[in-house]
């Protein structure tokens, strides 16, 4: 029997347009692509190809221009995550998708611990639970135990990446995705990392990810999916649209 | 997930008006005073839907119409038109058709309201506790002890020194009369709690404490809330879906992050791009 991949997109396009100056600015531009349960597909280009537009677009804080975006839920029925109603897509990120983008939001104030605690709590768990596991998290994640009381306020590139990974991980999600998850960190945390990557996979864990070491690709990736920059065009808008 | 409030269609127009006052009013005007007999259209035909432990964000610009669509669901004013459907404990309550009573009850009881401004909120003219008490007493509760209690709790939660409770409200600054707007609101653990432009005005650090302390709220009681904005930081921080509106019409919906970082509309894509 083959498998079906859980997440299977097709012709997506994104593109933005900006009234103010009358022009589309084009960014994603007829991607395909599937990923399954206990793999990684991996995206590669370069800059300006459309990759973090790709995963925007599925995780819908970018509105598709075109394509469907089709995601197999936990409980069996398909979605096209283009087109979803807004409360579904509420319901899934706090279920079942997960995304580690490059930049860390958190409350002010808040502490690491708790951050990275806070899909848990969003899922219901208790919050000493939820906490004690992202404590263990954390730890994985080889950040320092002092610096998990505190805000992330302060902290350096390579250690706000590893509160987004851990928070990003910790709840287990169905479908990952990952935005340069290795980006800012050293050759041993990067190591870690990919550690944690192939865990992921023996759990099941559907992620897409975007990569640029071609050596990180190799060890990781089980498909590769490459976009290509999409032509750019001064034109203004009345002659594109 | 269960619908706590339904909203359809809601109009508030002032004044008599006139045939073409929701023809020739709205974004496309670039006005909300109709041209023909002056009327001013503050809200027209806003829609949502409002799902339990969800904040919804309101945003606009001052005029927007956003505080009347609240101000409307909460009988602070009678709209022009319009349904809205408040589900609460297995019934289902159609707000613009309820008497005075039945209003008052569900004011009382069931929804919270924490105003910009203090003196709108609270009863200067009683103590803090009093206030607390004010709204424990409409809602049956009568145990002089108990309300005391529940007072304390109230504004440790919020934390405001229990050892104040029987200060005057004018002793108080702007953030901590803010805090026991909030306490007052929450007296009864209503279901849903409107919020209107609650941290304008305040300092950064007071804002961001009162910004922490109603995400605390929502995420221990499930509480759905409705905030009033012109402030995309609050925004950003607290909704989870977002209406935008202008000249009293919702011009874009959408999930918070979508709405700041893909604005369809060319008013909110100049909104989000002139935000510091």
């Amino acid at each position: 029997m083959t498998e079906q991949a859980i997440l299977r997109v097709e012709g997506y396009c994104k593109q933005f347009v900006l009234h103010e100056q009358l022009k589309v600015i084009p960014s994603s531009h007829n991607v395909d692509l599937e990923v399954f349960s206990g793999s990684l597909t991996a995206l590669v280009g370069p800059t300006g190809a459309g990759k973090s537009s790709v995963l925007k677009g599925i995780y819908r804080t970018y509105l598709p221009s075109a394509g469907c975006l089709n995601y197999t839920a936990a409980d069996g029925r398909d979605i096209d995550l283009a087109k979803a109603d807004e409360h579904r897509i509420l319901q899934l990120r706090r279920d079942e998708i997960a995304f580690v983008t490059q930049f860390l939001r958190f409350l002010p104030r808040q502490a690491t611990e708790d951050v990275v605690a806070q899909p848990l709590v969003q899922r219901g768990r208790p919050l000493e639970e939820a906490r004690a596991l992202a404590r263990d998290m954390l730890a994985a994640m080889n950040m320092p135990r002092r610096l998990w009381g505190i805000s992330p306020a302060t902290f350096s590139g390579g250690e706000r990446q590893r509160v987004n990974l851990a928070r990003g991980l910790v709840a287990k999600p169905r479908l990952l995705l990952l935005d340069e998850p290795t980006a800012s960190l050293d050759l041993k945390t990067s190591d870690l990392v990919v550690g944690l990557i192939e865990k992921l996979k023996q759990e099941g864990v559907a992620m897409l990810a975007i990569f640029h070491q071609p050596e990180l690709v190799k060890r990781v990736a089980d498909r590769v999916v490459e976009l290509k920059p999409p032509i750019m065009t001064d034109s203004p808008l009345e002659e594109i649209a | 997930m269960d619908r706590v409030l339904k909203v359809r269609n809601l109009s508030k127009r002032y004044s008599k008006g006139c045939p073409v006052c929701y023809l020739k009013t709205g974004p496309d005007f670039d006005s909300n005073i109709c041209p023909d007999c002056g009327s001013v259209v503050a809200a027209h035909d806003v829609s949502f839907d409002l799902y339990a432990g969800e904040i919804l964000g309101i945003m606009g610009e001052s005029g927007s119409g956003k505080s009347t669509a609240v101000k409307c669901l909460y009988f602070d004013q009678e709209p022009t038109g319009g349904t809205a459907t408040f589900y609460d404990q297995g019934e289902a309550f159609k707000l613009f058709e309820l008497n005075k009573a039945e209003q008052r009850r569900l004011v009382n009881q069931r929804f919270g309201m924490v105003y910009q401004n203090p003196h709108q909120g609270l009863n200067f003219e009683i103590s803090a506790g009093g206030n607390i008490a004010e709204r424990l007493l409409m809602s049956d509760v009568d145990n002089y002890d108990r309300i005391r209690q529940r007072a304390v709790s109230l504004l440790t939660r919020t934390e405001v020194l229990p050892e104040r409770m029987d200060e005057m409200p004018k002793n108080f600054s702007g953030g901590m009369q803010q805090r026991v707007q909030i306490a007052k609101s929450l007296a009864t653990n209503p279901p849903l709690l409107f919020l209107d432009e609650v941290t304008t005005g305040l300092d950064l650090s007071v804002q961001a404490a009162i910004l922490d302390l109603i995400l605390e709220i929502q995420q221990q009681s499930h509480t759905a809330m409705i905030v009033v904005t012109h402030d995309l930081g609050v925004i950003r921080l607290l909704a989870d879906r977002t209406l935008v509106m202008k000249y009293g019409r919702v011009i874009e919906t959408g999930l918070t992050d979508q709405i700041l970082e893909d604005p369809q509309h060319a008013y909110t894509q100049r909104l989000v791009a002139s935000a510091l």
